[in-house]
């Protein structure tokens, strides 16, 4: 009861102060389901953008899915790209803007579904920018269908009895496939459910923007995330199935750095 | 004045493209103006004006990196012919939505589906009434020469920036293929300093950021969005039209067409006039907005209008609604990349009003 005679004031002190929100996020509250990995990720990019002083001049892209509403929460200039079509909106923006940072911020079905034509092809010319992937297994926005990354005999609204690769084919790795491309310099996997994860993965978006500066080519990031609405299971249930399924599919680590490749499963995939 | 040239149309076009100080191009090859792509290509334009030149993957990802550009604040375009047009079709809904100005160039050729190569004009509905998906128009300039393909380049990006709003040149096989003489206007800067206030350009501290998007989920918002969208297209119906009438003033009979139909009827007008027919030409230059008041003025004094198309009739229906019944309107059409003789269009005049 004595709390409540505790005034804010007294609290709010700088000796107090753990964690504030970052200065490039909105003031908008986010509308992403409460243990989603899209917080975090978007906070994470905007960090390194207010860390390295570019918010002026840096262009982000948000297509169509969850990650649509990106420009309501990242206080930099943006546009909305139509689905799947991100990475050629951000070619055409860093064409006419050269000495800009640009990214992409996409979801599994924009980038490996109907956006696999964009996504190869801006990687293979090695667009000077980043592409962000959150890869949740799922189309979120709609309702949890399947995705070209739900694993096998996972459940979604379309696979109502599990992914029958035998009918449905097998969950494309798309990092894989665009690490062997010759335009992309930087290629890694992360996740954002764990504070030493989240360090990894904030390590990395700092590399993606610094490899812009100095012109080396493509970096693509994917980000393995729970979905846990569309998973129907609960912030700390999805992390764990997370852990057990997702991640032994989609291992994190780098794939590429600096043009070459570092991880073993890549190559001897 | 400017340098005279004997070129193709899509040449024109894309030697237009860098006098006006376009500052970037995304394209993907399609028969009949596969040219434009070419001569960019050429000509270098990185090193005469430093405008970007890239062949995309598909019709989808060049329309795209234009929606990407345009949103720069820049000068940009893509060009393709139908089968390319219709694939761009949900970008330029994009384009349109988020009000960003770009030219696009469509050298017709025959439908549906993957039809012909050869020249048609069977794309006035998709031109003219949206396209897309979504309440939106375009302007829409249609060139009946080679000089048309050069001065629609210029004439087109000053509207498209006037109205923030996607402008579109209906082209056609014939006129993108054709050789004639053509006067180059002079080259003139690309926008290096400019005042798009609305850009991405990146948010400095003393403005709120900006972003370029048609999505708005608040119904309300989402109305005065459209509302505002469609206040503009009047503006641009009361501002733009724009036509040429060639021996109009003493017309009996009417000819409507545009294009290289236009260029056809031109012929028909002077063998109906030797031989004692009075008849004229309305050839619309922008389709949408289109010129009905004109049209429907001179309907009180006609005794017949003919429409020529290279369709099964399609621009027929606009100049039925500007008339309102007041004179019989026939048509004479043709398709599948067949193109009439101007005697073909006179004898069609002669059966269509019992002459």
């Amino acid at each position: 009861m004595e709390a409540r005679n505790i005034k804010l004031e007294e609290i709010i002190r700088d000796e107090n102060l753990v964690y504030t929100k970052t200065s490039l996020m909105t003031d908008k509250p986010l509308s992403f389901c409460p243990g989603c990995g899209h917080g975090v990720a978007h906070r994470v990019i905007m960090e390194v953008v207010d860390e390295m002083g570019i918010q002026a001049d840096t262009i982000g892209v948000a297509p169509v899915g969850c990650s649509v509403l990106a420009y309501e929460f990242m206080n930099i200039d943006m546009q909305q790209a139509s689905h799947g079509r991100a990475p050629a909106v951000a070619t055409g923006i860093k064409r006419c803007w050269p000495d800009k940072y640009v990214f992409t911020y996409q979801g599994d079905g924009d980038l490996a579904a109907i956006g696999t034509a964009e996504t190869i092809h801006a990687c293979n010319r090695g667009e000077n920018m980043a592409i962000f992937f959150v890869n949740n297994g799922i189309y979120g926005m709609t309702g949890g269908q399947m995705a070209p990354t739900t694993l096998p005999g996972m459940r979604s609204s379309t696979t109502p009895y599990g992914r029958d690769v035998a009918l449905m084919g097998n969950p494309l790795k798309i990092t894989e496939l665009v690490a062997m491309l010759p335009g992309t310099c930087f290629v890694a996997r992360h996740t954002v459910h764990t504070p030493l994860a989240v360090r990894k993965f904030k390590k990395a978006v700092r590399m993606a923007f610094e490899n812009q500066k100095l012109n080396k080519g493509l970096s693509f990031i994917e980000i393995v995330s729970n979905c846990n609405s569309g998973w129907k299971m609960t912030p700390v249930q999805a992390n764990k199935w997370m852990e057990e399924n997702m991640l032994p599919y989609f291992p994190p680590g780098d794939i590429k750095v600096n043009g070459e490749m570092v991880s073993k499963t890549a190559k001897s995939e | 004045m400017g340098e005279k040239k004997l070129m193709k149309g899509n040449e024109a076009f894309a030697e237009a493209a860098i006098r006006a100080g376009c500052d970037a191009y995304f394209g993907y090859p399609i028969t009949p103006q596969s040219e434009v792509m070419e001569y960019l290509a050429a000509q270098r334009p990185h090193l005469r004006t430093g405008m970007v030149l890239l062949q995309a993957e598909s019709e989808i990802a060049a329309i795209n990196m234009v929606y990407g550009a345009a949103g720069t604040g820049k000068k940009v375009m893509t060009s393709s012919s139908s089968p390319g047009i219709s694939l761009k079709q949900e970008g330029i809904s994009y384009l349109a939505g988020s009000q960003l100005p770009c030219l696009i160039l469509n050298v017709m050729r025959g439908g549906p589906g993957l039809g012909t190569i050869q020249p048609s004009q069977s794309d006035y509905f998709q031109a003219t009434k949206g396209g897309g998906h979504g309440d939106y128009r375009m302007i829409v300039l249609a060139p009946a020469s080679v000089q048309e393909m050069a001065d629609f380049v210029r004439l087109g990006f000053e509207l498209a920036f006037k109205y923030r709003n996607p402008v579109i040149m209906l082209s056609d096989g014939i006129i993108g293929q054709m050789m004639e003489k053509v006067e180059l206007f002079d080259q003139m800067p690309r926008l290096t300093e400019f005042d798009q206030q609305w850009a991405t350009t990146g948010k400095t501290t003393d403005r709120e950021r900006n972003v370029i998007t048609s999505l708005d989920l608040d119904p309300a918002r989402h109305e005065r969005h459209n509302l505002k969208l469609q206040e503009k297209y009047r503006k641009m119906s009361e501002n733009e039209v724009r036509f040429e009438s060639i021996e109009c003033n003493d017309a009996e009979y009417l000819f409507v067409a545009y294009g290289s139909s236009a260029r056809i009827c031109q012929k028909s007008v002077k063998i109906a006039r030797a031989r004692g027919i009075r008849a004229g030409l309305i050839r619309p230059i922008t389709l949408f907005p289109f010129p009905s008041e004109e049209i429907d003025r001179m309907a009180g004094k006609l005794k017949g209008i003919l429409t020529v198309e290279l369709s099964a009739g399609q621009m027929i229906e606009d100049v039925r609604l500007a008339v309102e019944g007041k004179v019989k309107v026939a048509l004479h059409s043709r398709m599948g990349g067949m193109v009439p003789s101007p005697e073909e269009v006179f004898d069609a005049l002669l059966k269509s009003f019992s002459i």
